[in-house]
């Protein structure tokens, strides 16, 4: 089925985006799945990669300055300006996909790592103290009592990655990645000489339930891991 | 002067805060609002400036009706100083002194110049002008506070919990400095606080307020202390009340027993010689008191010279013009039972005991109990027996 | 591969422009120039309105709302618009173009500088505010002369946010028939012309760095060392240039 196969100027209306999307099921829900991967995948990877180094700078203080400036210097780049530049830096082809995801992950771990730090930071020492005297180890500290305080933090820093990863991945469609933001790039050339909306909308709403629902898993994550603020808020 | 009348603040949800306060803070004097949480202090004191506005009744600032002005205006007029002092951290010391005359429009070299002034006078060094609000300790904030307040030479000024928020000794050290301040400037001071003792310390009249906001007794501390109107404000004034009334009062009449001294930096066995009971009071070359030092037939100290560490200096000394609380603690706190009294040049005056000082005590209260009592409450002139009246 | 990034990004002709490609320096200006409006037409709307709202406590639900537009994909949008705007523009000249990429830019820089100048004035401490009034002072008095200046720190990072992320849109921008450094990766793409499109990237990467320099260094010198807490002997908290106050902005809008 070729984007082309509907027909009349009334199934250009945005309206009729569902008509289009039954049009094209196997196309939009393929991309769909392209997009929900990529998206995902780069922030669980980063946050995997960011909790050591957080780890590390928030307990030692000399390393906080300057991996938050290296991390800072990477998220200042955009996104789009990483997919090109990566290739070349780690040898691969110039147009190879595995960009995006690596360019992603790169981007979520600058985000993460200072989200992880000052999660963990925000650790009231007098807790700190109190757990270890009570004949926590090390690491059973940081399992049991670091990171479960940290976790609103570290959930908060994930919303915003996975959000924005959504449309950067969206964004990377127009540099001839497989997945939604193809949806506009169709739309797009398809509209002439009159606008041909039902692709375009589609993307969008699709683009939009996704990160909706990320960021819904996310908070219900939270809530779940967190049971101790529900008890105190009246959230 | 500063007048309530019938003063009432509710809430919509129906909380009384303030219920039918009536009284008067006579200029030039510091009144103290006290009472425990909840009790409608700090409301009453912000309905001074308009920061809360009374749900019924009046207040009377100088005679004027205080909602005739402008809140902002009214402020402008009036010095407040907060708990936590309230500084603003994006301007310098002297710029945050400097804000109210500056909002009243007077050009900045001289508004500086005035704040430096004041600087000086809070016993902030001028060094401090050009630092932010975050470079000062607590207590040295709280004195900017107070010069903030003090920089448009407002006649009346509102104090809320000032001192609370620092540690004791240098809440004690603020509260001598704000004292020597107001003998030098007597401005009407209406002063909010929760410790009955800095109300008693500090208050020329002392309002004790209840939970609801009723007034439950305006006195003189030394009233206070000595007839509480009710159970409520004995239990809040707290216990120790005899003695600690006896705070107020000079003694009349102290009669010094002599005693020998002993200049610190002689020998332990010239100190023998002169000893009583085997102790025996070294003094400086001023002649100011240093400490006790105990004689001993202990053969291997004789040849020694008197130091410092040799002494025993936990006892209090008091001042000739000192209250009875001073003189009696001196006698008390003394190793030997004799009191360490100095003059007005600190210098060894004599010494007192214990029981000598009750012996004056109680003449003083038989004396008393002949005169006519002051009246515990409004401290609006009462027509007083065989007085005249104002 | 690198060497011929860096041989494409020296070549002088590169510089100057000429055979079918626009002069480095033309796109640079054009990309600076789109991304300039933008981020100063979303600090006119979101500056004073933030204001308003961090003073009055009203409209809290607009920096929610605010928030929610990051949910919308940016591409996406830009052709819609794009698509909706551009057949009015007979012929599809440039400005069919750049309005639907100026809106884009707008909305796209409004909730940083939103929420963070509503955050940054609501986070001034209360006893300043009370004792601000307290002396008499007005209103706007109160906001201009305290408030103000005490969230310019949230202020700064929510405006840097926002112009970080206007720059890397408005390369995205150059999908379309548009100027700007994007113009490399795409004509860099189209024509298999990888140094090109490499070096384009690097501009781009480049230029956001250059601007949040500039903006962290007025940043450094327009708010009160009061605020900031730079003492000649304090050592600087969040370390580094400022760019990660910018990962912070962005979490703290959650």
């Amino acid at each position: 089925m070729t984007a082309t196969s509907t027909a009349g100027a009334a199934s250009s209306s945005p309206w009729h985006f569902w008509a289009y999307f039954t049009a094209h099921r196997h196309q939009d829900l393929s991309w769909l799945w392209d997009h929900v991967w990529l998206s995902a995948l780069p922030v669980v990877i980063g946050l995997a990669i960011a909790l050591p180094l957080g780890w590390l700078a928030s307990r030692y203080k000399w390393i906080y300055p300057p991996m938050l400036s290296l991390m800072g210097l990477l998220y200042t780049i955009p996104s789009i300006a990483l997919f090109v530049i990566i290739p070349p830096l780690l040898g691969l082809k110039a147009l190879d996909p595995i960009q995006v995801p690596i360019a992603l992950t790169v981007y979520s771990v600058a985000l993460l790592v200072r989200v992880v730090a000052d999660g963990l930071g925000s650790v009231p020492e007098d807790v700190l103290q109190a757990a270890t005297a009570m004949g926590f180890g090390r690491v059973q500290r940081l399992v049991k009592v670091e990171l479960p305080i940290a976790v609103p933090v570290i959930a908060a820093g994930l919303r915003v990655a996975t959000v924005s990863n959504v449309s950067i991945v969206a964004v990377a469609g127009t540099i001839g990645l497989a997945n939604l933001g193809q949806l506009f790039t169709t739309g797009f050339q398809l509209s002439t000489p009159t606008a041909y909306y039902p692709p375009i909308v589609l993307g969008i709403v699709l683009c939009v339930a996704l990160a909706l629902a990320f960021d819904g898993v996310i908070v219900t994550a939270n809530r779940l891991l967190t049971p101790w603020r529900r008890a105190v808020q009246g959230r | 002067m500063i007048r309530f009348d019938s003063v009432t603040k509710t809430y919509p949800d129906g909380t009384v805060a303030v219920d039918e306060l009536s009284l008067t803070a006579p200029s030039g004097k510091i009144t103290v609002l006290v009472g425990p949480s909840g009790c409608g202090k700090t409301t009453s004191l912000r309905m001074i400036n308009r920061m809360i506005e009374p749900t019924s009744g009046r207040i009377w600032i100088d005679d004027r009706d205080h909602s005739t002005t402008s809140p902002t205006e009214l402020r402008r007029g009036i010095g407040y100083v907060i708990q936590h002092a309230g500084l603003f951290p994006h301007r310098t010391i002297v710029d945050n002194v400097a804000t109210v005359p500056l909002l009243l429009g007077k050009n900045k070299r001289e508004a500086r110049a005035k704040a430096l002034e004041l600087l000086e006078r809070v016993g902030l060094p001028a060094s401090f002008a050009k630092r932010y609000p975050a470079q000062l300790s607590g207590g040295q904030q709280q004195r900017v506070g107070v010069a903030r307040a003090l920089a448009a030479d407002p006649p009346v000024m509102l104090m809320d919990e000032p001192f609370s928020a620092v540690d004791p000794v240098v809440r004690e050290q603020l509260q001598n400095e704000f004292l020597r301040l107001q003998s030098e400037l007597s401005k009407t001071i209406v002063f909010v606080t929760h410790d009955i003792d800095e109300a008693i310390k500090l208050g020329d009249q002392v309002a004790v307020m209840r939970v609801g906001g009723k007034l439950a007794q305006l006195a003189t501390p030394a009233d206070l202390l000595s007839n509480p109107v009710d159970d409520f404000v004995a239990g809040f004034v707290g216990r120790d009340r005899g003695y600690r009334a006896l705070g107020f009062e000079a003694v009349p009449g102290l009669q010094l027993d002599p005693e020998t001294t002993v200049l610190m930096g002689s020998d332990v066995s010239a100190a023998a010689a002169v000893a009583r009971d085997g102790w025996v009071l070294v003094v400086d070359e001023h002649g100011w008191p240093q400490g006790w030092l105990a004689v001993g037939d202990d053969a291997t100290r004789a040849s020694l010279q008197i130091t410092p560490p040799l002494l025993h200096r936990g006892g209090t000394v008091a001042a000739v013009n000192g209250t009875f609380r001073s003189v009696l603690d001196a006698a008390l706190s003394s190793p030997t039972g004799r009191g360490v009294i100095v003059d007005e040049g600190r210098r060894f005056a004599g010494t007192i005991t214990a029981a000598n000082v009750v012996r004056l005590l109680e003449q003083q209260q038989a004396a008393h109990s002949q005169t006519i009592s002051v009246p515990t409450v409004p401290v609006q002139a009462v027509p007083v027996q065989g007085a005249t009246p104002r | 591969m690198i060497g011929n990034v860096f041989g494409w990004l020296t070549t002088a002709a590169h510089w100057r422009g000429g055979n079918g490609m626009t002069a480095i320096g033309t796109q640079i200006q054009a990309h600076v120039t789109y991304s300039f409006v933008a981020v100063a037409i979303a600090l006119a709307i979101a500056l004073p309105l933030g204001l308003f709202m961090g003073h009055t406590g009203r409209l809290p639900f607009l920096v929610s709302a605010a928030n929610t537009l990051r949910a919308l994909p940016t591409v996406g949008v830009l052709i819609l618009l794009t698509v909706m705007i551009a057949p009015n523009f007979h012929g599809r000249t440039d400005f069919g173009y750049l309005i639907p990429t100026e809106i884009v830019l707008v909305l796209i820089a409004i909730p940083p500088i939103l929420s963070n100048t509503y955050a940054g004035v609501q986070n001034v401490d209360g006893v300043v505010r009370d004792a601000a009034s307290a002396m008499g002072m007005t209103g706007s008095q109160v906001l201009l002369q305290v408030e103000l200046p005490n969230s310019l720190p949230l202020i700064f990072s929510g405006l840097r946010s926002a112009s970080l992320q206007v720059i890397a849109t408005a390369t995205i921008a150059s999908y379309l028939p548009l100027g700007g450094l994007g113009r490399f990766i795409y004509d860099g793409l189209a024509q298999q012309d990888f140094p090109q499109m490499i070096g384009g990237g690097v501009l781009v990467a480049l230029l956001a760095l250059l601007t949040d320099s500039v903006l962290a260094f007025i940043q450094r010198h327009v708010v009160s060392r009061g605020v900031s807490g730079r003492f000649s002997k304090k050592a600087m908290t969040a370390g580094g240039p400022a760019a990660a106050d910018i990962v912070q902005a962005e979490v703290a809008a959650v």
